[in-house]
């Protein structure tokens, strides 16, 4: 009697019903809007998979082949959508298959929310079967993690773990549950979103003092130039940043990971930064007198030698990370904040500006740069295909419009070089850890973050070999996704390294691959494989207007060298153009 | 409390203390530690205890680096998520202790009167005396509870064995209101006042 009435009267008044931590996490995911969830079961994640049976209506869950494949699905499923990507895996080896997307996720700043299987709470610390300490093993590549015990923690804890991986900087959270409390029946009360931890503030608090400053700074500046990252897109601030821009008449380049957030073809936009970057913007880069750096955390890719970079400018930084200022460059002005409310406050104090001159420097060096590298790269005239002049082609069919996912390595640096893109969250790329076998499974994720939109996984052949498995993936769960191997028949990035710095000494970098038309057709995937210039744009043509998914590989030429190139060690101004 | 700066080296690393204020939460301090380790950096000192608030625990963690540095590694412990504010401080600006036990044998004590009277001096207090060993135990700097070993070695110091840094933040008024601003969801300006933000002079001005 006694156990019935506590179960029937609740403190707080609200209606309860009696459901297991299984089904209670299930209830989490749709309340916060999950609409699909790329998984793989075992042991320790049973009771969810159980529960899962009865939600197919509801929750779309993507079996994929290999954990790292459901995570870098939904990496490229957050990246596509500005949502935040759900992964199941088990305990033990399905967790640890999660690490280098968690570590993926983390540098470039994802959100997602996985939820791993633990051994019963019981077993904890005894080497049970599939046990491994998750929780600090994932410490260092997450945002947060958590190991729920009891089944009463769940609401709270997946409410935290959702706010936590998208608000303020995104990154990865994950959430260990062990199995008594996947099973354990307790009285759920209905769904609060989290919006608030008092420990832990994700945007800093806006010092107005600052953005007068970074505006005076800005009105007086001769040479000012704009280095813009990710932060605008995962801020949401494109069209802030688009008048931002406009009305300070300033040239602007992006890091790889902020290609999109304004068009590629925006008379300001002057390119991409960085190693493998634009001429233009890095050697300006040593002559600008302001920088303003939106969103961006100045990687050693992007800065080359730190000490020879940008000595003579005065520094902006806008970014919604404290720890970010100052980290790799001295900061003038910080401007700490959520960019969406940065960039307006700091529009309403700047003149509207130009700088043809300014701006002339940077056509003159893209100039410099289609004489030396592009043209040649873009429309060859003979021998054989360069990758260059694949992107070149799938520019002239998709119009820009495409999302285009790419792997690691010379195809990656060609693909973010030449690709347009006239839309935000259009490249999906891995950056800050530059993980081979990313581009394959995120490009599926993509596809679910993006539905309506075509989208191009550009990959080399080494790196399609890491996760080529989930052509099973796309095969069991017919996702439309292009598939684009550009194979040079080398680990091209590392064998344009060992040509340049260590004398043409190709040490294991020779790949062979399988035939992946026929890898395609055991996948029941329609594949082509191309080696002449003419089948170029009448194959791409092909591939895109395929209703389903398509793999074409092109034979492109082994040893054409990614240029122009900052070799490392080098300062951004010695930029090389062969 | 007299002569407790280590003076500032010509590699501009000396003495910060790092006082910590987060939630009591498992797997925190791993967290905090790793930041350290990832960039091998050296804790010379860690304790972690209640604070003046009912839930906040408070970590001081002593290294011994360039400003800049703790700087930057204080900035990377505030972002962690359970972590509510992190201070960093040189010796000048802190009230700090440590303790430390020493074990002697007790016949030597016994005979001997210098020890006594060494004891004595240097602030020593016996803890426990037993006809094998006595405890003796001191609270103090670093160079305090170092003096004594030095004293003892000659008669025989059995164990010796030294806490960690804990560490009064001389300018602080506590924690207390600061965390009814973090409670609410809009907080002022109060959570905002941070040293490393306020760069002075640096800061450019027209
Ligand atoms: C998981 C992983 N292992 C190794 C590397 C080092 N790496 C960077 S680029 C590259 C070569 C990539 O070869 P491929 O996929 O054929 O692309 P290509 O450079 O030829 O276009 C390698 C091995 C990496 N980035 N990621
Ligand atoms: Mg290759």
């Amino acid at each position: 009697m006694e156990i019935e009435q506590q179960a029937l009267s609740n403190p707080s008044g609200v209606e309860t019903i009696e459901v297991s931590g299984s089904v209670a996490i299930l209830e989490a995911l749709i309340s916060e809007g999950t609409e699909v969830i790329f998984g793989y079961p075992g042991g320790a994640i049973m009771p969810i998979y159980d529960a899962l049976y009865d939600y197919k209506e509801k929750l779309n869950h993507i079996l994929v082949r290999h954990e790292q494949g459901g995570i870098h699905a939904g990496q490229g499923f957050a990246r596509t959508s500005g949502k935040v990507g759900v992964v199941f895996a088990t305990s033990g080896p399905g967790a640890t298959n999660l690490v280098t997307g968690l570590a993926d996720a983390m540098i470039d700043s994802t959100p997602l929310v996985c939820i791993t299987g633990q051994v019963f709470a019981h077993l904890l610390g005894t080497d049970a079967f599939q046990e491994t300490d998750v929780i600090n093993i994932t410490t260092p590549v997450t945002k947060w993690n958590y190991q729920i015990t009891d089944a009463t923690e769940i609401p709270e804890v997946i409410s935290k773990a959702f706010y936590i991986a998208r608000s303020g900087r995104p990154g990865p959270v994950l959430i260990d549950i062990t199995k008594n409390a996947q099973i354990q029946k307790f009285d759920y009360g209905g769904y609060t979103p989290c919006n608030h931890i008092r420990s832990y503030r994700p945007k800093p608090i806006i010092r107005n003092e600052y953005i007068e400053q970074a505006a005076a700074l800005i009105n007086q500046a001769k040479r000012p130039f704009i280095l813009w990252g990710q932060g605008v897109i995962l801020g949401e601030a494109e069209q802030e940043f688009k008048l931002f821009v406009e009305k300070s008449g300033i040239p602007s380049a992006w890091t790889i990971l902020g290609a999109g957030a304004i068009p590629t073809n925006h008379p300001l936009n002057v390119g991409m930064l960085g190693m493998h970057g634009n001429y233009g913007p890095n050697v300006l880069t040593n002559d600008c007198d302001v920088i303003i750096a939106i969103g961006m955390r100045f990687d050693d890719r992007v800065t080359g030698r730190l000490d020879k970079y940008a000595k003579q400018a005065k520094i902006i930084h806008l970014d919604i990370d404290p720890s970010e200022i100052d980290k790799n460059v001295q900061t003038t002005v910080p401007v700490w904040g959520d960019c969406k409310e940065t960039l307006p406050a700091l529009t309403a104090l700047i003149q509207k500006k130009s700088y043809p001159e300014w701006l002339q420097k940077f056509r003159e060096f893209e100039k410099k740069e289609i004489e030396a590298v592009i043209q040649e790269e873009l429309n060859p005239k003979s021998g054989e295909l360069t990758m260059g002049e694949v992107i070149h082609q799938l520019n002239e069919l998709t119009q820009g419009e495409a999302i285009i996912v790419t792997d690691v390595g010379q195809h990656q640096m060609v693909a973010c070089r030449y690709a347009k893109f006239n839309n935000t969250r259009s490249n999906v790329t891995s950056g800050g850890l530059g993980t081979m076998g990313f581009a394959l499974p995120a490009a599926i994720g993509a596809k679910f973050g993006a539905p309506e939109r075509t989208v191009v996984a550009v990959i080399g052949d080494g790196g399609f070999q890491m996760t080529l498995q989930e052509l099973g993936t796309i095969m069991q769960s017919s996702i439309d996704v292009k598939i684009l191997i550009l194979n040079n028949r080398f680990l091209g990035m590392v064998r344009q390294w060992q040509e340049l710095f260590n004398q043409h000494r190709y040490s294991f970098v020779d790949i062979e691959s399988p035939d992946y038309v026929a890898l395609a057709a055991a996948y029941k995937i329609k594949g082509k494989s191309i080696s002449e210039r003419g089948d170029i744009a009448s194959s791409l043509k092909e591939m895109l207007e395929y209703k389903g998914s398509y793999l074409l590989e092109v034979m492109v030429t082994k040893e054409n060298n990614v240029f122009p190139m900052v070799p490392q060690g080098c300062s951004v101004s010695e930029i090389r153009l062969k | 409390m007299g002569n407790q700066n280590k003076t500032e080296k010509p590699d501009g690393k000396q003495e910060f203390t790092i006082t910590v204020y987060t939630e009591n939460q498992i797997g925190l301090l791993n967290r905090i530690a790793i930041i350290f380790t990832r960039r091998k950096i050296n804790i010379h000192s860690l304790n972690t205890s209640p604070s003046e608030i009912e839930s906040i625990h408070r970590f001081n963690i002593v290294v011994h680096e360039t400003e800049e540095v703790v700087r930057k590694l204080s900035r990377q412990i505030e972002k962690q998520v359970e972590v509510l504010k992190v201070y960093y401080n040189t010796n000048e600006d802190i009230i700090w202790q440590e303790m430390a036990l020493y074990k002697v044998p007790t016949d030597i004590i016994a005979e001997k009167a210098s020890v006594e009277r060494l004891l004595r001096e240097n602030g020593a207090r016996a803890v426990v005396i037993r006809k094998d060993y006595t405890v003796f135990e001191t609270t103090g700097h670093r160079e305090e509870t170092d003096a004594l070993i030095k004293i003892l070695q000659p008669f025989g110091l059995i164990e010796f064995v030294r806490s960690a840094r804990v560490a009064i933040i001389k300018k602080s008024d506590g924690f207390n209101r600061k965390l009814r601003e973090f409670e609410k969801a809009e907080p002022g300006d109060e959570v905002i006042e941070n040293e490393y933000l306020n760069k002075g002079q640096r800061i450019f001005t027209m």
